[in-house]
């Protein structure tokens, strides 16, 4: 109760959540209902600027681009969820692992990927994946994702090492619990908050990317409606139909603000020890 | 020092020797054989098979690898499967582009983010604080190839100032190039800029709180002093980090960029050789740029060294 209270009074965390559940509740709301059939084309209708029928207006094809933006969104985030989902699954683990065993062979392992895995650059990654396996939504999951992995070890190690020296951790370890319950049990519930604010990071991060990653074709396929590739359809006209432009890049703009706001104020709900770092 | 940067020097190499391993290995494995796509579903077998020997395709993958990273120690990356260029030569040309372009990019960057961190940090909690942080939070969440195409809309479509892509060449004046790099240049540098600045005031302020700067106003020097004379310097280590880890973004996030404002660079020679097949661009391409970042990494790590002793026994 003291936290939701707590939660209302934090503006950023506020202005952030609503951002982001707005476009959350888009994308579901897509599954069921959209103004317009976004698969459906209408070229009498192409080109539209927006209107009371057409809110964003249409597209060179006469799809409706708020309807698009609304099912676009599920693209955005299934991709960035799953790509987080990946770097949490695997990353806090090995963290977890690495951290438990300091200094060990394991140790040295782990962490040296880690460093060979943030030598390429995310969308390296996503280029040689494409270059292997063609194009496509799942190939950019898996491209952020693997650049999550580290992330998320990273993270998960620096914390838990500094647990590992404290008074709660040695009791356990007296009372006969081995490192895997220990960190299971008594680290991981206590980086949880950690976890929760980097992962909203992620998320937005992720989102970026695979708005990049479609628009230069290496993202979502036709007809996966994508911003990215909204934005990448909307170049050759963006002269005298700006509008095509406009609005898929205000939706990314506005989840991804939505989302780093909302990360903001959760550390400094989650973390009352972590507000110093933030002003 | 010497013995830290010995250590340092001796793993940028083994890093760059598992790079290699790893894009080798990716590439590898690749579906499709170069020399039938060179010559198209019409070849026979005889003229595939002699394309193969020509290309080096015959021998085992381990041979090929030691053949590719021990070419590229002297300088040789091979030759395009389809220019039938060297490698060597086609990434050269294109360097020229995406390398300017990253550097003007960090510095465009650096002179926005510098003024506006030391200014959010010394007017902490007023207003010009909260407009220069809401400004950065923006910067961050605008994907800088959406950020582009506005640039063209408002700079090269309507006012016609800049034009809205292409790259004269170097041979034709410098000024000339620098002016088609710069909304590129602009549009990279943006967010960077927005991360930049957010660093370089919280470091401020981290910086401002310590003893030694408590000592240094008690012995009469005003906040302002305190600030320029002890502060910056030592709020400057984490800054460094960041602008050492943007360079590696900017490399990467030209290869967006470049596609935007079609530049001849280094991200459209890899999109070309993907759609091309031409895996040993892809792969000499790919290597360049993790050596870049390897390279930079490496660089400020001797340099944070050089600068301060107590990081020579860590790591």
């Amino acid at each position: 109760m003291q936290f939701v209270k707590a939660a209302l009074r934090n503006r950023s965390f506020m202005i952030g959540a609503t951002l982001a559940f707005i476009f959350i509740g888009a994308a579901l709301i897509s599954f069921l209902w959209t103004p317009f059939d976004v698969t459906k084309l209408d070229i009498a209708h192409k080109l539209q600027k927006p209107s009371a029928l057409h809110w964003f207006g249409t597209d060179h094809f006469g799809r409706d681009i708020f309807a698009m933006i609304m099912v676009g969104a599920r693209t955005s985030i299934a991709v960035a969820v799953v790509a987080v989902g990946i770097g949490i699954i695997l990353g806090v683990p090995l963290g977890l692992a690495a951290a438990a065993r300091k200094d060990s062979l394991l140790d040295e392992i782990i962490m040296r990927t880690n460093d060979l895995v943030l030598a390429f650059p995310a969308l390296l990654i996503a280029i040689m994946i494409t270059a292997v396996f063609g194009p496509s939504v799942i190939n950019a999951i898996i491209a952020i994702g693997i650049f999550n992995i580290p992330v998320f070890a990273r993270l998960t190690r620096g914390a838990a090492l500094s647990l590992w020296t404290r008074d709660f951790v040695l009791s356990a370890r007296v009372a006969g619990k081995n490192q895997t319950r220990i960190s299971i049990e008594h680290i991981l519930p206590n980086i949880l908050n950690l976890l929760i604010v980097q992962g909203s990071i992620q998320f937005s991060l992720g989102i970026l990317a695979e708005a990049g990653l479609s628009y230069v074709g290496l993202g979502a396929q036709p007809p996966i409606p994508s911003w990215g590739r909204m934005l990448a359809e909307s170049q050759t006209m963006i002269s005298f139909a700006p509008h095509l432009a406009i609005f898929p890049g205000m939706a990314i703009v506005l989840t991804v603000l939505g989302l780093n706001l909302m990360g903001d104020g959760l550390r400094d709900l989650l973390d009352p020890r972590l507000r110093r770092s933030r002003t | 020092m010497l013995r830290y940067s010995l250590k340092r020097l001796l793993s940028l190499g083994l890093s760059l020797l598992a790079a290699s391993a790893v894009i080798f290995l990716a590439i590898e494995v690749v579906p499709g054989d170069p020399a039938s796509y060179m010559l198209g579903i019409n070849a026979q077998p005889d003229t595939v098979a002699a394309l193969r020997e020509e290309l080096g395709l015959n021998v085992s993958a381990f041979e090929r690898y030691i053949t590719w990273v021990t070419g590229m120690l002297t300088g040789d990356f091979g030759v395009s499967y389809t220019y039938r260029t060297p490698v060597v030569d086609m990434i050269g040309d294109r360097i020229m582009i995406s390398l300017p372009l990253a550097i003007y990019a960090l510095t465009l960057s650096t002179l926005i983010a510098f003024p506006a961190g030391i200014l959010a940090a010394s007017k902490r909690g007023t207003a010009t604080d909260v407009s220069i942080m809401g400004a950065t939070q923006l910067g961050v969440a605008i994907p800088n190839f959406w950020f582009a195409m506005l640039l063209v809309v408002f700079f090269a479509i309507n006012l016609r100032w800049f034009s809205a892509g292409g790259f004269p060449g170097w041979d034709k004046g410098f000024f000339v190039s620098m002016k088609a790099l710069t909304l590129p240049a602009i549009s990279l540098a943006l967010p960077q800029a927005s991360i930049l600045a957010r660093v370089m005031r919280s470091a401020l302020i981290d910086t401002m709180n310590e003893d030694f700067i408590r000592t240094a106003r008690a012995k009469g020097l005003t906040k302002r002093q305190a600030m320029w004379k002890h502060a910056l310097r030592n709020a400057m280590i984490p800054v460094l980090t960041i602008i050492g880890l943007q360079f590696s973004f900017l490399m990467a996030g030209a290869i967006i960029i470049e596609n935007v404002f079609f530049l001849p660079g280094l991200g459209r020679l890899v999109f070309q050789s993907i759609s091309q097949r031409d895996l040993i661009v892809v792969e000499s391409v790919v290597m360049l740029l993790v050596f870049a970042v390897v390279l930079v990494t490496f660089i400020v790590d001797i340099a944070y060294a050089a600068v301060d002793p107590r990081l020579r026994g860590r790591s």
